[in-house]
C-alpha cells in the first residue's frame, strides 16, 4: 500500500463522524437494550420481593417436603393425602407423561390411516377424510375435550346400570358363513375381472355383493343359526369410567419379559443375516414375519412351559361402585381421545404432504424398474416421505404434550393440575411456575434437539 | 438400420398379441364412477361401506338435529319431551346471552355498532380488489381498536397526570429529533447544535437528578424538585427551538418530518382526550361481558398486538446484533416452550407479584396481555420463515441504495416477506381463535365459558342441554375457522405467482 493511499484510507475513516459507524451505533442500541431490559427486571424483581413479604410467603423449595392433604383421581404411583407437595407434582409429572405417551401413540396410528385415506382414488374413502380433517381442525380442542368429557362420558350409566360389553366370538352358523362369502368374495372377484369395461355392471357387482351377505346373514340368524354371539368379557362402561379386566402378573411371569428380550435380539440377528444374504446372494428371506413371530411367540410359549402364571382380575359390582379390575376413569380417557383424535387431524396432513411431495417421477422409475405397488411404496417413497414428515411431526408430538395440559380443565391431575392446586394451597406461585417451564421446556428443547440431528443426518447429499 | 435378426426361440413373438378391447367408460360420471369408485373388487366394497357409514352419521346428525329436535318451549318441559334430540329451545333462550354475556341489556347497541363497523372496514380489506388498503389497515389497527375500547367499556377513563405528562414527555422527545430526522444526523449535529446540546443537557441532568436528593421548590399549584423542573424547562426548549428550525429551514424532508410529528401528536393528544371524555355512556366494567364478544375481543387484540410485535422479534432474531439477536430468541422460545394454559396462570397469578403495590390490573386485561405475548411469539417465527424466504440480493439492493436498515426493512424486504406468508399468517390467527376458548379455565366467560356456565341453569338442565350447546359453540367455532382456512387458500393461490418457480 503506497503511503498516498494509506493517508487518502486514514481521512475516509476520519471523514466518517463517531455517531454514523455502525460498530459504535450497534453498541449502542445495545447497551440501552440491556439497560432497559435490566431496569424492568430490577423493578420487577423488587416488587415481587415486596409482595412476597407482605403477604408472609417465603420463596424457596422447600414447601415441597410439606403434607400435601389433598387427594388426587388418578395415580400411577402411591399417593395419598398425607402424602408431600413434592410428591403431588411427581403424580401429575407422571400423568402428564402417560396421557402424552398414550396419545401420541394412537395420534400417530389415526393421523397415518387417515392422511393415506386422504391420498385414496377412492373417492368416498378420500372424502371420509377429508371430511374428518375439516371438522376435527376447526373445533378448539378444549371444546372437544368437553363434549367428549361432559357430553359423552358423563352422561353413561352408573355403575348399577352399566351394560356389560361383550366379546364377539364365532358361532355355529360361522361353518355356514364363512363357505357363503367365499362364493360370494369368488363371484366378485371374477365378475371384475370379466367386465373390465362395464361400470354399471361392476356397480351391480359390488351392491349384489354386500345384499347377499346381509341376506346370508339375517337367513342363517333367522334359522337359529347364529353366526357369532357375543361372550360377556368383563368390560362395563359407566359414568365412573371403563372398567377392564386387569392382568395379575404372579410369580413367574418374569419369564415372559426375559422370552421377549431374547427374542427382540434373535429377530435384531436374523434380519442382519438375512439382508447380508439378500446382499451376497440376492436371496430373500422373511425376516418380518420371523422377527414378528419370534416377538409375540417366544414370550408366550415361555409362559406356557412356566404354567401360564397370569391371573385376570374382573372388575366386580359391589355396592354401588366396581370393585377391582382396571379402570380408565372419564378424565383420561376425554382427555386421551379428545387429544389423540384433534392431533390426528393435523398429522394426516402432514402425512399426505409429505407423500405427495415425493416426485412422481420417483413412482414412476420404480415400476419401471418393475417394481410393484407395495414395494414402490416401502422402498422408494416413504422413506423419502418420511424425511418430510418427521420434524413437523416431532413439533406435532411436542404440540399434544403441551395441549395435554388442558386436563386441568375436566380435573385430570396432570402437572399443570396438581401443581396448580399446590400453588392455590400454598401460595408459591414463582416455584410453581418455575417447575411447569422447566418441564415443558426441556420437553420442547430436547424435541428441538432431535429435529435439528435427525435434519442434519436426513439431509439430502448433493453434490 | 441393420435388419432385425430372425428369432428361434420360443418367448420371442412372432405374431402380433390379439387387439384388447376398447376401453369402456374413460369420460363422463360412467368414467368418473369407475375411475373413482370401483376400480376394483376391493375399491368396490370399500366404497360401498364408506357410503354406508357416512350415511349413518349423515342420518344420525339430521335424526337428532332436526327430526326429533325440541324446537320450541320456555323451559325444560320442553327438551325432556324427547331425549334423543337437540333442545334448541335452550339454544334459543340463551342465544342473547351466548353472544352478548351479562351485557347490559339496554346497551347491546354498542356491541351492535362494534360488529357493524369491524365488518365494514374488515371486508374491503379481505378484497384484494379494492383501493385504500393502507388507509383501511391504519384503521384496522389504530382507530378501530380505540372506538372498540370506547364503546364496549364506555369511556370516560380518568387519565392521570402521569400519563399524560409521559405522552407529553415522548411528543417531546420526538420533537428534538425533528431535525435529525429531517436532515440525518450528521447535518443536523452541524446545522442545529443549539437544540440538541439543550437536550444533551438535559438528559444528563435527568440521569443526575436520580442520585442527589432532590430539592423541592413550590410553582403555584405543586411542588416539584428543583433539578427536574430546570430538565423540564431545558428540554422544552430544545423541543421548541427543533421545531422552530426545522419549520423555518423548509424544503421537502423538514415539511414532510415536520407533518409526520403534527400527526402523530395530534394523535397521541386526541386518543388521550377521546379516552378521558365521558360521552354519556354507562360504564359496563369487563366482568359483564361475555359469550362470542369476549372471544372476539380476546383474538382480535391477539391479533392487533402480535402482529407489530412478531414483526419487531422477528427481525430481532435475524439482527446482526448479539445482544438483540439473544433477547428475541430467549423470548420467543420461552413462550413457544410452555403452553398457552401455563402462560395464562402466570398472567392471573405472576402479574400481580410483579405489579408495586395498590396497582391492579383488570382480568381481562391480563388475559389479553398474556395472550397477546404468546401470539406474538407464534407469529415472530411465521415472519422469520417470511424473512428467511427473501433472496440475499433484495437486502444487498437495499443497502446498495443507501437505505438504512429501518427504511430498506419496511420498503424492500417486509412488503415481501409479509406477502409470501399471508397464509402462515391466518393458520396463527385460527390457532390463536381456537385458544381463546382456555381463557375459560381462568374464569372469563368466553363463548365456551358462557355455554359451560349456562348448565348450571336448573330451568333448562335435560340431558339434552349439554350436546345442544356444545354443539352449537362448535358450530360457532366451526364457522369462523373454517372460513378463515379458505380464505388462507384463496390467498395462496392468488399469491401464487413471483417467485415460485
Amino acid at each position: 500500500m503506497t503511503a498516498a493511499a494509506e493517508r487518502q484510507a486514514r481521512q475516509d475513516r476520519q471523514r466518517v463522524a463517531f455517531f454514523n459507524d455502525p460498530r459504535v451505533r450497534s453498541a449502542v442500541v445495545q447497551a440501552a437494550l440491556l439497560a432497559a431490559v435490566a431496569w424492568c427486571a430490577w423493578i420487577i424483581i423488587g416488587n415481587t420481593i415486596q409482595n412476597l413479604q407482605r403477604s408472609n410467603i417465603a420463596s424457596g423449595f422447600d414447601f415441597i417436603d410439606t403434607t400435601a392433604g389433598f387427594s388426587l383421581s388418578f395415580t400411577l404411583i402411591p399417593y395419598s393425602e398425607t402424602s408431600s407437595y413434592g410428591r403431588a407434582i411427581m403424580v401429575g409429572f407422571l400423568n402428564t407423561l402417560l396421557v402424552a405417551s398414550t396419545g401420541i401413540f394412537a395420534a400417530t396410528m389415526l393421523g397415518f390411516l387417515i392422511g393415506i385415506m386422504r391420498l385414496s382414488r377412492n373417492w368416498v374413502i378420500s372424502t371420509i377424510a377429508t371430511i374428518y380433517i375439516e371438522f376435527v381442525r376447526n373445533i378448539p380442542l378444549l371444546l372437544q375435550i368437553f363434549i367428549w368429557y361432559t357430553a359423552v362420558l358423563k352422561p353413561l350409566p352408573g355403575p348399577r346400570e352399566a351394560p356389560e360389553l361383550g366379546l364377539p366370538y364365532p358361532s355355529w352358523g360361522m361353518a355356514l358363513f364363512l363357505p357363503l362369502l367365499a362364493i360370494g368374495v369368488y363371484v366378485l372377484i371374477r365378475g371384475y375381472r370379466m367386465l373390465p369395461n362395464s361400470t354399471g355392471a361392476r356397480v351391480v357387482l359390488s351392491l349384489g355383493f354386500v345384499l347377499w351377505l346381509v341376506m346370508m346373514w339375517f337367513l342363517l340368524n333367522g334359522l337359529g343359526l347364529s353366526v357369532v354371539e357375543f361372550v360377556p368379557m368383563g368390560m362395563y362402561l359407566s359414568n365412573r369410567g371403563i372398567l377392564i379386566p386387569e392382568p395379575i402378573f404372579e410369580a413367574g411371569s418374569q419369564v415372559a419379559l426375559f422370552a421377549f428380550l431374547i427374542a427382540l435380539v434373535g429377530a435384531w440377528l436374523v434380519r442382519r443375516w438375512a439382508i447380508k444374504r439378500q446382499f451376497d446372494t440376492g436371496q430373500q428371506f422373511p425376516h418380518v414375519l420371523t422377527g414378528l413371530g419370534l416377538i409375540v411367540g417366544l414370550p408366550l410359549l415361555a409362559l406356557l412351559l412356566a404354567g401360564w402364571p397370569i391371573g385376570v382380575e374382573m372388575p366386580e359390582l359391589r355396592g354401588f361402585n366396581f370393585v377391582g379390575g382396571a379402570n380408565l376413569v372419564p378424565e383420561f380417557t376425554a382427555l386421551f381421545l379428545a387429544l389423540s383424535i384433534y392431533t390426528a387431524a393435523f398429522i394426516a396432513e402432514i402425512v399426505r404432504a409429505g407423500i405427495q411431495a415425493v416426485s412422481h417421477g420417483q413412482t414412476e422409475a420404480a415400476y419401471a424398474l418393475g417394481f410393484r405397488r407395495g414395494l414402490t411404496l416401502r422402498l422408494v417413497v416413504i422413506p423419502q416421505a418420511l424425511r418430510i414428515i418427521i420434524p413437523p411431526l416431532a413439533s406435532q408430538f411436542l404440540n399434544l404434550t403441551k395441549n395435554s395440559s388442558l386436563a386441568v380443565a375436566i380435573g385430570y391431575p396432570d402437572l399443570v393440575a396438581a401443581g396448580g392446586t399446590v400453588l392455590n394451597q400454598t401460595g408459591q406461585a414463582i416455584e410453581i411456575v418455575m417447575i411447569w417451564m422447566t418441564v415443558y421446556l426441556s420437553l420442547s428443547l430436547l424435541t428441538s434437539a432431535f429435529m435439528n440431528w435427525y435434519n442434519s443426518r436426513m439431509r439430502l447429499v448433493e453434490r | 438400420m441393420v435388419d432385425m435378426p430372425r428369432h428361434d426361440r420360443g418367448w420371442v413373438r412372432t405374431s402380433d398379441a390379439p387387439d384388447k378391447p376398447a376401453p369402456g367408460n374413460v369420460a363422463g360420471p360412467m368414467g368418473w364412477i369407475s375411475d373413482n369408485l370401483v376400480p376394483t373388487w376391493w375399491h368396490g366394497l370399500l366404497s360401498i361401506a364408506g357410503f354406508l357409514f357416512l350415511a349413518w352419521v349423515a342420518w344420525g346428525v339430521i335424526e337428532w338435529g332436526i327430526l326429533k329436535a325440541a324446537w320450541t318451549g320456555e323451559d325444560r318441559e320442553a327438551c325432556m319431551a324427547s331425549v334423543e334430540g337437540a333442545c334448541w329451545a335452550y339454544v334459543g333462550a340463551k342465544f342473547h346471552q351466548f353472544m352478548y354475556g351479562f351485557y347490559p341489556f339496554s346497551q347491546r347497541w354498542r356491541v351492535d355498532i362494534v360488529y357493524v363497523i369491524g365488518l365494514a372496514a374488515l371486508v374491503p380489506m379481505l378484497i384484494p380488489s379494492l383501493p385504500y388498503k393502507r388507509e383501511n389497515a391504519l384503521f384496522l389497527l389504530i382507530v378501530y381498536p380505540l372506538i372498540v375500547l370506547i364503546l364496549l367499556t364506555g369511556g370516560d377513563f380518568d387519565i392521570s397526570l402521569a400519563v399524560f405528562m409521559f405522552v407529553a414527555t415522548l411528543v417531546g422527545i420526538a420533537a428534538v429529533a425533528l431535525p435529525i430526522a429531517s436532515q440525518g444526523i450528521e447535518a443536523a449535529v452541524r446545522n442545529d447544535r443549539l437544540p440538541l446540546m439543550l437536550a444533551a443537557g438535559g438528559l444528563v441532568l435527568w440521569v443526575v437528578s436520580w442520585f442527589v436528593p432532590p430539592m423541592w421548590i413550590s410553582i403555584g399549584f405543586t411542588t416539584v424538585p428543583v433539578l427536574r423542573l430546570v430538565v423540564f424547562v431545558l428540554f422544552a426548549a430544545a423541543a421548541a427551538l427543533s421545531i422552530a428550525v426545522t419549520a423555518s429551514r423548509g424544503g421537502p424532508g423538514s415539511r414532510s418530518a415536520i407533518a409526520s410529528w403534527v400527526i402523530v401528536a395530534v394523535a397521541a393528544f386526541a386518543t388521550l382526550g377521546l379516552l378521558s371524555v365521558d360521552f354519556g355512556l354507562s360504564t359496563v366494567r369487563t366482568d359483564q361481558w361475555g359469550g362470542l364478544m369476549v372471544t372476539l375481543v380476546v383474538a382480535i387484540t391477539g391479533i392487533v398486538v402480535s402482529l407489530p410485535l412478531g414483526i419487531l422479534l422477528a427481525l430481532g432474531r435475524r439482527s446482526d446484533m448479539p445482544i438483540v439477536r439473544l433477547l428475541s430468541v430467549i423470548f420467543i422460545e420461552i413462550w413457544r416452550g410452555v403452553p398457552l394454559i401455563t402462560v395464562l396462570f402466570m398472567s392471573s397469578v405472576m402479574l400481580p407479584l410483579f405489579l408495586p403495590e395498590g396497582v391492579t390490573f383488570d382480568k381481562l386485561l391480563r388475559a389479553l396481555i398474556g395472550v397477546a405475548l404468546f401470539a406474538s411469539a407464534y407469529m415472530a417465527e411465521v415472519i422469520r420463515g417470511g424473512l428467511q424466504a427473501i433472496p440475499k440480493g433484495q437486502y444487498e439492493a437495499a443497502s446498495a441504495l443507501g437505505l438504512s436498515y429501518w427504511r430498506s426493512m419496511l420498503l424492500i424486504v417486509l412488503p415481501q416477506a409479509l406477502k409470501i406468508v399471508i397464509p402462515g399468517i391466518v393458520n396463527t390467527f385460527i390457532g390463536l381463535f381456537k385458544d381463546t376458548t382456555l381463557v375459560s379455565i381462568i374464569g372469563i366467560f368466553d363463548l365456551l365459558g358462557i355455554v359451560n356456565a349456562s348448565f348450571a341453569d336448573p330451568n333448562w338442565a335435560s340431558p339434552q342441554t349439554a350436546p345442544t350447546g356444545y354443539f352449537f359453540a362448535a358450530l360457532v367455532f366451526w364457522i369462523f375457522c373454517f372460513a378463515m382456512s379458505r380464505y388462507s387458500i384463496f390467498m395462496e393461490d392468488r399469491l401464487h405467482t413471483g417467485h415460485k418457480r
